[in-house]
């Protein structure tokens, strides 16, 4: 069933355009005139004046990896967020941790963990499938480079990012 | 060759009349198109506060460039370079199927009537014994109309050789909207003929110096600067001011007035009648598939347009470069300086009124726009001719 709309009868004036008009330009004129004395100016002047503070805790900016409170890289190169990561931006090379090291019962490592950020799309499914909590997405956006050789975030860039995450899992524990 | 020769031979009033024709020709063509760019950065800058924007204001002196620290932003004000020289080094790029000849052709038939126009405008009163006109002829008013019209064959032109769907609406949409005002625009000037008598410009001008503005219903006859010393003198020219004839007379020319307003605004496809262009719904209307300095022409031909068409609603109906009280050129170069400082003041002021609007109204519909043409100022400017005919035969007897 169509739905009828009729037009509304309009009086002269609203007819003739003018009363309107003048209406309008007032209103434009009102807002020029606030704007030339520098008033009610909304841009933001981008990279002197930033919205950073206001950005939302779960903003999903540059994927990072982080240590504990021990200063133990959480990772263990399982690959899980290699194999989901979409537009495959991720690729690491694991490594046996040696006999001698402190963290020996974890095993696995990664010795190299290249993020392209060419080709990340900050889906932040990496951060989700990571079983050990390793990875987070901070709010770091504007990735920046002059080639797609620096636009890759190795290991030493993204602990860098990533900084230190507390009491999250335990499992590593010496207790346990 | 002496230089008392050259002099005289300079000074042959054939000589005199084509070395100062192409001198005036050079200048004002040069300011003009400087204006153009003025126009532009006027255009973003009002639009964006009206907008509640700031604007361009970063393109200013390059200092980093230079070896400084920091650029110097000067209110943005480097945009108005900025912006021609971007168009300038852009690749000339021509779609493939597109009709070249007319293709190349159309920029410049939208860019040349413009220009034309400004031909017979009286921009200030005279420099130096020099008239502050480049052609005066007899004609002036028909000329305008005579040429501004040509530039919607440049406009269809770009549409149809194309070879695109949407250049091609706009340039359908362009004829359409032509005949829809033409024939308002050419109607509401003749009440003006029909007052002042005349089809010369700068006789209009001159009659408006006599008896005053068209839109200004009182003028204090015979006001100048030096009365203002001698009361008795003033109050006299006050008095002489009052006239039935010029109340009467103000109500057609301001129906004349607001009819040519409107129909200028349609004649240089400025909002809210720019049909052919509507970028919102032809993507960019005729000039789509331009690019480079064929689409700057087409820029430069719109915000040209502007200028002619404001030039000539001042020259027509806002006095020219008179302003009360100020002399004309014969009494010194200062007061011709002044006249032409006065035409150029008046044209930016129509200027701004044209952004203003633009950036006020909605566009029409082209529908919407043929009946505001037809059904709304065709009629109303037939009346208006009348009605002048009714009033100059009342007063006149």
């Amino acid at each position: 069933m169509a739905i009828v709309v009729n037009r509304p009868k309009l009086t002269f004036a609203e007819k003739c355009y003018l009363p309107s008009l003048v209406a309008g330009l007032a209103i434009t004129w009102k807002h020029l005139k606030r704007a030339l004395f520098n008033k009610g100016i909304v841009t933001m002047q981008y990279p002197e004046e930033k919205w950073d503070a206001n950005l939302p805790d779960w903003y999903r900016g540059a994927p990072t990896l982080v240590v504990d409170e021990n200063g133990r890289e959480k990772c263990v190169s399982c690959q899980l967020c290699e194999f989901i990561c979409p537009p495959r931006a991720i690729t690491i090379k694991p490594m046996e941790i040696p006999e001698n090291d402190k963290w020996r019962k974890v095993e696995k490592r990664p010795e190299a963990f290249d993020i392209d950020m060419a080709r990340c799309i900050y889906c932040g499914l990496c951060e989700e499938v990571c079983p050990e909590e390793a990875i987070f997405l901070r709010k770091d956006y504007s990735i920046t480079g002059l080639n797609r050789a620096e636009m890759v975030h190795d290991k030493k860039t993204l602990y860098k990012l990533g900084g230190v995450m507390k009491g999250l899992t335990f499992k590593w524990n010496e207790l346990k | 060759m002496d230089t008392a020769l050259i002099l005289h031979f300079l000074t042959i009033p054939l000589v005199f009349l084509i070395w100062t024709t192409f001198l005036k020709t050079f200048i004002l063509l040069n300011v003009v198109l400087g204006i153009v760019s003025v126009t532009v950065f006027a255009e973003r800058k009002v639009s964006a506060f009206i907008q509640d924007r700031t604007g361009p204001n970063r393109v200013g002196i390059p200092m980093t460039l230079l070896g400084g620290k920091k650029d110097i932003p000067f209110w943005g004000l480097g945009q108005m370079i900025a912006d021609p020289v971007k168009l300038l080094t852009k690749e000339n790029f021509v779609p493939a199927g597109v009709n070249k000849f007319f293709f190349w052709l159309a920029p410049k038939l939208v860019l040349l009537p413009p220009l034309l126009v400004l031909a017979v405008l009286p921009f200030g009163s005279s420099l130096f014994g020099v008239e502050m006109t480049i052609a005066n002829i007899n004609v002036g008013v028909l000329f305008i109309f005579a040429v501004t019209s040509l530039s919607v064959y440049g406009i269809t032109l770009a549409g149809w050789a194309s070879n695109s769907k949407f250049p091609f609406i706009g340039g359908i949409r362009s004829s359409s909207q032509m005949i829809s005002y033409e024939l308002a625009l050419g109607l509401s000037i003749i009440p003006i003929f029909m007052v002042c008598g005349t089809l010369n410009i700068n006789e209009i001008v001159d009659w408006q110096i006599k008896n005053g503005w068209l839109v200004a219903p009182y003028w204090p006859h015979g006001f100048a600067l030096g009365q203002l010393l001698h009361p008795s003198d003033l109050i006299h020219s006050l008095v002489a001011g009052v006239s039935l004839e010029r109340f009467l007379l103000w109500i057609p020319m301001m129906i004349s007035f607001v009819i040519f307003l409107v129909s200028i605004f349609a004649e240089t496809n400025r909002l809210p009648f720019d049909l052919p262009e509507a970028e919102q719904e032809l993507v960019g209307g005729y000039h789509t598939e331009y690019s480079s300095m064929n689409f700057a022409s087409f820029f430069l031909g719109e915000y040209a347009a502007m200028f002619a068409g404001s030039g000539a609603i001042v020259s027509i109906f806002l006095g020219g470069w008179s302003l009360p009280m100020i002399p004309d050129g014969s009494h010194g170069w200062f007061w011709g300086l002044v006249s032409i400082g006065a035409w150029f003041a008046k044209v930016s002021v129509i200027l701004l009124f044209m952004i203003w609007i633009r950036w006020t109204l909605p566009r029409f519909r082209y529908d919407q726009l043929m009946k505001l043409g037809w059904l709304g100022f065709f009629p109303i400017a037939l009346f208006n001719i009348f009605l002048t005919a009714v009033i100059l035969a009342i007063v006149h007897h």
